[in-house]
């Protein structure tokens, strides 16, 4: 497949990178650039292996013993699995939310300063506190309330903490692994408005089943599909079209790509 | 359209309860059972703590508190030596004992796990470790501290003792909570650029507080009630406690030495001991129920 061109700068490019466990090839021939202040949707059926693409970005999937990369991932240029580069310095700057909401177990300002803490974080820490809550539509509604356990939140809201502590340490790329997926779907539309106004400061890469989403928010979609392929694991993923959210939507360049943004397959 | 004929010969009888069918039957009786188990196990405690209240309250004045021992034979006195000499003792052995066996149960829990790792070696010497008689903790370390005199007799040698037993059980508890702890924590403070250390210390360690409190009061109850170790290394003393690196009297040793004695005062004194280590181990335990209900 052709890689398009971007104008914007690219933040994050992936070039020919295959992902193995162990011996085993879960993802094949991902190659993609992601654009700087713009919200990246990945597409595609289950397991074919979009989250596991996300982890590379920051490097999370360092914790899976027999994970190993092929290919080359850059960030600003710098290859961001070179023997120097270290994971901890490489997740302060590329942050990430989880598909279920995961808010430690402290309180909500003790949750959004424990990023910056732990940097050593020099400035005002409940300005920090109170512009990452605003930033993620959380602090009208939880401004008295700071000094209350996180858990104390609904999903909805623990989402948007969750939201907020990642970008309290003020990273570049946002990674979000199916944000909305646990949530209900006024929540939901609080944090598609939330990830809108984010591409301001940051870029967002989505991961998402919901196609609906995908044209909602994102300005370029990723469509992974799987094949069955010989061997242990029986299939491998591969990004089969990357493009402008329009144009994959609505006149996609493969088939494949048609068949499931229309709903004939996934 | 259900046809009539099919709803009259359902038989509505089939849904009622029926008390005399072979699965009622079966049920009630195990839960009876079960219910006579739960008093066989609730029986012994509270015969414990009833036969225990009964000989040692009487005893119990303001003298018990403030007084030393009388010799053998006299009236009056109380075990005040031997409550703080528990207390030191039991102090000195926490304080070795839930440093190392936290620490040890962070690196089995936390850094572990790779093909290359002594995991599995460390934890079944831990079990091992567990079921040590008592009395051999006290021989061991009469061999290690007391006969080359390391200091000798002292609070620091029981102390040191009563560790080792302690050990298996905080590092097992510790171990155990720190698993509980949900794996989506740890990668959410992996996510904001934590170090590993980081994301234990600060993190994961929170989390699993109240568990190893539990784990740690268990260990501390276990150890105040000791009297082998002690017997060979803080031995006793009828004095108020003179340092760490001298023998020191302790509840446990009290009653041992006390309850056989010919004089009723000295067994009295004992079962009053009996009453306050009793006393002392359920307050622990409630102070520590406290503590982590808040959280």
């Amino acid at each position: 497949m052709n890689p398009m061109a971007i104008t914007n700068d690219v933040v994050l490019r992936a070039k020919d990178c295959d992902i193995y466990y162990g011996s085993y090839r879960a993802v094949r021939d991902v190659s993609v650039d992601i654009p700087q202040h713009k919200v990246t949707a990945f597409i595609g059926p289950s397991g074919c292996g979009k989250s596991t693409v996300l982890r590379c970005f920051n490097r999370l999937n360092d914790l899976i013993e027999v994970f190993h990369l092929k290919g080359k991932m850059t960030y600003h240029g710098q290859d961001l699995y070179a023997a120097d580069v270290d994971p901890v310095e490489v997740r302060r700057r590329i942050g990430m939310v989880f598909q279920k909401p995961n808010p430690f177990p402290k309180t909500i300002y003790d949750n959004i300063a424990y990023g910056p803490r732990i940097s050593n974080y020099q400035g005002d820490m409940d300005e920090l506190v109170e512009t990452s809550l605003r930033r993620a539509a959380l602090w009208d509604e939880v401004k008295d309330k700071l000094q209350e356990s996180g858990f104390s939140l609904s999903g909805g809201q623990q989402q948007r903490l969750c939201i907020a502590r990642t970008i309290a340490v003020q990273p570049e790329v946002v990674l979000m692994d199916e944000p909305c997926s646990a949530l209900d779907p006024i929540s939901t539309l609080k944090v598609e408005e939330l990830m809108k106004e984010l591409t301001q400061d940051y870029t967002i890469i989505i991961v998402t089943h919901n196609m609906q989403q995908a044209t909602r928010v994102a300005d370029y979609t990723a469509f992974f599909n799987a094949e069955v392929v010989e061997g242990a694991g029986g299939k491998v993923g591969y990004l089969a079209e990357f493009d402008e959210t329009q144009k994959i939507f609505s006149d996609p360049a493969l088939q494949e790509t048609r068949d499931y943004v229309t709903g004939r397959f996934g | 359209m259900i046809a009539n004929s099919a709803m009259d010969s359902f038989n509505s009888q089939s849904l009622k309860i029926n008390k005399a069918s072979r699965r009622s039957l079966f049920n009630a009786v195990m839960t009876g059972l079960a219910g006579l188990c739960i008093l066989a196990a609730l029986v012994p405690l509270a015969l414990v703590l009833f036969y225990v209240t009964v000989n040692g309250f009487n005893r119990l004045d303001l003298d018990l508190f403030t007084q030393l021992p009388p010799a053998p034979g006299l009236q009056g006195g109380g075990i005040a030596n031997a409550i703080v000499g528990t207390l030191i003792v039991v102090a000195i052995a926490t304080l070795i004992a839930v440093p190392i066996g936290v620490l040890c149960a962070i690196w089995l829990a936390e850094f572990g796990g790779d093909e290359t790792s002594i995991d599995e070696w460390v934890r079944f010497g831990v079990n091992i470790l567990a079921g040590v008689p008592s009395i051999i903790s006290g021989v061991f370390i009469y061999g290690l501290m007391v006969k080359p005199a390391l200091p000798g007799y002292s609070a620091l040698a029981g102390g040191v003792a009563l560790a080792v037993l302690m050990l298996p059980t905080i590092i097992r508890t510790t171990d155990e909570a720190l698993k509980i702890v949900p794996q989506d924590i740890r990668w959410a403070a992996l996510g904001v650029g934590a170090s590993k250390y980081q994301m234990v210390l600060k993190v994961v360690l929170p989390a699993a507080v109240p568990a190893i409190l539990t784990g740690v009061t268990l260990a501390v109850a276990r150890a105040a009630g000791e009297t082998a170790p002690l017997i060979f290394t803080a031995l006793f003393s009828p004095f108020w406690p003179n340092g760490i690196t001298n023998p020191i009297a302790s509840l446990a040793v009290l009653v041992y030495n006390f309850a056989t004695l010919p004089f009723k005062p000295q067994q009295e004194l004992a079962w009053a001991a009996s009453l306050i280590l009793v006393l002392l181990v359920l307050v622990s335990s409630i102070t520590a129920r406290l503590v982590t209900r808040k959280r």
